[in-house]
């Protein structure tokens, strides 16, 4: 038995070498090489300033953005680090709610935020992501429903017709993989930057 | 539940039924120690390892060796991975300035992956330092996966031969395991993760000022070279916290489509493996099969589930399911699916808040657990969870019949009965006890996240998840305490190594029987009256353990949330 114990030293230290080391350096160097933008994290730049991740949720709150879904990521507390607050969209500390199927605080939270939304906008059935928060905190999409479901509040901010902002959210409305895998869905922040960058009237 | 759900669901099942030979084909030949295609390139590196390590590669190795060679390897694993994490501050790659982890964390971490759990009682991006991501984590990755798999092959070795003394040779099984069938997956599945968008960099975290004006701090890092292995290993430790849910850990429709075949590739593979190696690849379709029948049933108990949503979302007239802790590009069905998958194998990797699942859709992964993860098993925890349950069926079958009962040519007689009995009730005496435990100790309860059975319900999750070496969580529940890092550390220990060493005792004494012909009293274990055989004996053991536990917990919780009360 004793004799194992030389391969047990050095062939761990070799294959710690080869896959703690010598594999995810190179994988760096060569995924680094063919898609650098990937690698990087998918960042957007706008004027030389990043302004986010193509793939990672932002908070918007302003009426003439379209809003995200809820986030419950928090961040230490400035005034006393063993607790944490609530801090939306906290890319650098992903989580989910947790809360479960009968949990009171999910209860009220949900009717609080179906109130509000019905208030915006009473005509149309509720979205039911735009309602619960997601499983990172930094769900960067959105149905198609909650986007169109935000179209009148954004036109208003705006002051533009309806209209020609529904255009916009079905030109950045995109289907299922081959029509099969995935869900339908809207990325929020590009929908935001194309709304900006759009000349409507 | 929608058409299209289902098509994605029969796709998935087609995709990796398919796979299982061509892969099955392929391991075999690796462990036979037969030339591949790679050979040319790997083959210098293999035999210079030898070479370093002092192995003779001829020399194979009686079952008690093997053991002990894997138990010594293990110990060199957590003394790097223990020491890697406990001096994170003074070593490179640490562009976020990440602190020494604490010493209860360092050891269920380290414990937590090297048993192949990947329990995360850390938060990756807050927490550990790029190197220990890649020299802790991903290192250990590959090492408890290729671990797994020569166990279960060995195990095989054990049915296949006979009047044989040994069963391998524990460190060119691993080594060639390592070399020829993880690191090339892992290199071409690390390029198509990047292609879909998950960062590989060494840099710092990002900066950003969002279009709002507000500042974003974006945790990046060499994350899609630990997915890779990380799901294909069946680990599932996450590189973030939010895990496979975050979008940099699984951006597209695309990648969760991957990273779900990946938790499935190799674990049923290994049947095909298993086929090829007793002598008629029949014998590992009919394992498949029983796999099949309790994976088709868990998925669509969930999906149901999830898709009918809860009464507190249907009374405010939110359709569409419950999505609550899920990602819109995922929805429904495919967060559905992933969590059945993932604990089906030990996995434990997940696209979706586990805790938010309805009562119904989170007991199946619950289940799935505690059946021991025997559907596909996974690679880290291997076929051998399989085999002990179909080693307790023929017995079973075999007093029905009152003939001594046999499998694949070797007669099962007591030792082996009792070694699969006492690696089969060992793991319910860990998670039943500690959960016992737990709910009496206030600081224990305090941990809950949630109050009523969904409480119970986290702990008993935990403590469930611990000792399948799953890894998944209600996440919900304050892991990272004293109390839980330790006894959670020891429920991943006991479910790991109680199941390994009765396993390989199985593997020595069935690899030193003579193989005898099939006679006309052999029950066929190739056919449907095995395979409904093996699912009973599965579903009755399971049943009886941990049905009054489930009643506590989500059963509970399901029948007070249609009576309307909340907690």
């Amino acid at each position: 038995m004793l004799k194992e114990v030389r391969p047990a030293i050095l062939v761990m230290l070799a294959l710690t070498l080869i896959t703690g080391l010598l594999y995810p350096l190179a994988m760096t160097v060569v995924a680094g090489t063919i898609f650098p933008a990937q690698a990087e994290g998918s960042l957007i730049t706008r004027s030389g300033q990043v302004i986010g991740s193509a793939l990672i949720g932002q908070e918007f709150k302003d009426d003439k953005y379209f809003h995200g879904r809820l986030s419950a990521t928090t961040a230490a507390d400035p005034n006393d680090s063993t607790k944490t607050v609530p801090a939306p969209y906290n890319a650098a500390n992903s989580s989910g709610s947790n809360l479960g199927p009968t949990s009171k605080a999910l209860a009220d939270r949900l009717k609080e935020e179906v109130d509000k939304l019905k208030a915006e906008n009473p005509g149309q059935p509720v979205p039911v992501d735009l309602v619960t928060t997601s499983a990172s905190g930094l769900d960067p999409d959105i149905s198609p429903e909650a986007a169109l479901f935000q179209v009148p509040r954004v036109a208003k901010a705006r002051g533009v017709p309806e209209a020609s902002i529904r255009t916009l959210v079905a030109q950045q409305v995109k289907g299922r993989l081959l029509g099969l895998l995935g869900e339908p869905r809207v990325n929020v922040l590009a929908l935001n930057l194309a709304l900006d960058a759009a000349k409507l009237q | 539940m929608t058409v299209i759900g289902w098509i994605q669901i029969l796709l998935y099942c087609a995709v990796v039924v398919a796979l299982a030979k061509p892969l099955g084909w392929y391991m075999t030949r690796v462990f036979n120690g037969e030339r591949t295609f790679l050979s040319l390139v790997l083959r210098p590196l293999e035999t210079s390892i030898y070479w370093i390590g002092g192995v003779d590669e001829r020399r194979e190795q009686h079952w008690l060796t093997y053991t002990v060679a894997m138990l010594l390897f293990h110990v060199g694993g957590f003394l790097v991975i223990y020491a890697v994490m406990r001096l994170q501050a003074v070593l490179p790659f640490n562009p976020a300035g990440q602190s020494a982890v604490a010493e209860d964390l360092s050891f269920n971490t380290a414990i937590s992956f090297l048993t192949n759990t990947n329990w995360q009682n850390y938060g990756g991006e807050s927490t550990l330092s790029y190197l220990v991501q890649m020299l802790g984590l991903t290192h250990q990755n590959f090492l408890s996966a290729a671990t797994g798999i020569v166990l279960a092959i060995a195990l095989i070795r054990g049915f296949a031969r006979a009047s044989a003394r040994t069963v391998g040779n524990f460190w060119v099984d691993v080594v060639r395991c390592t070399l020829y069938i993880l690191l090339p997956l892992c290199i071409v599945y690390t390029l198509v993760l990047v292609w879909q968008g998950i960062p590989q960099t060494l840099g710092p975290y990002v900066e950003a000022t969002t279009l709002e004006g507000a500042k974003q701090t974006i945790a990046v890092g060499p994350v899609a070279s630990q997915v890779a292995i990380k799901m294909l290993g069946t680990n599932g430790g996450g590189f973030f916290n939010a895990n496979a849910a975050h979008p940099f850990e699984n951006p597209t429709a695309l990648s969760n489509f991957i990273q779900m075949i990946s938790i499935f590739a190799l674990g049923a593979a290994l049947t095909n493996v298993f086929g090829r190696m007793v002598g008629n690849q029949r014998q590992g379709w009919a394992i498949l099969a029983v796999m099949g029948v309790l994976f088709i049933a868990g998925v669509a108990v969930t999906y149901w589930a999830e898709a009918s949503g809860t009464d507190v979302l249907n009374a405010l007239g939110l359709t569409g399911g419950n999505m609550e802790g899920k990602e819109v590009r995922f929805g429904i069905v495919a967060s559905a699916l992933f969590a059945v998958i993932t604990t089906a194998a030990s996995c434990g990797a997940v696209n979706a808040m586990h805790d938010s699942f309805t009562a119904l859709g989170g007991m199946i992964p619950l289940i799935n657990m505690q059946l021991g993860e025997i559907i596909i098993g996974g690679v880290g925890a291997g076929l051998y969870g399989m085999l002990l349950f179909v080693v307790l069926a023929i017995f079973v079958a075999g007093l029905m019949v009152g003939r001594t009962p046999e499998y694949v040519g070797k007669k099962i007689e007591a030792r082996e009965v009792k070694m699969a009995m006492l690696a089969i009730l060992v793991l319910p005496l860990m998670y039943l006890g500690w959960t016992a435990v737990a709910v009496v100790l206030p600081s224990a309860v305090a941990s809950m996240a949630n109050a009523g059975p969904h409480g119970f319900t986290e702990v008993l999750y935990a403590f469930t998840s611990a000792t399948a070496n799953n890894g998944s969580a209600f996440g919900g529940l304050t892991g990272n305490t004293f109390f839980y890092n330790l006894t959670l550390a020891s429920s991943m220990f006991v479910g790991r190594f109680f199941m390994i060493i009765p396993a390989m005792a199985i593997a020595g004494s069935l690899a030193e029987k003579k193989s005898i012909p099939p006679s006309a009293g052999t029950l066929p274990t190739t056919g449907g009256l095995f395979v409904g055989l093996v699912v009973g004996v599965i579903l009755i053991i399971g049943g009886l353990t941990f049905f009054p536990a489930l009643a506590l917990g989500p059963i509970v919780e399901h029948l007070a949330m249609t009576a309307g009360t909340v907690f």
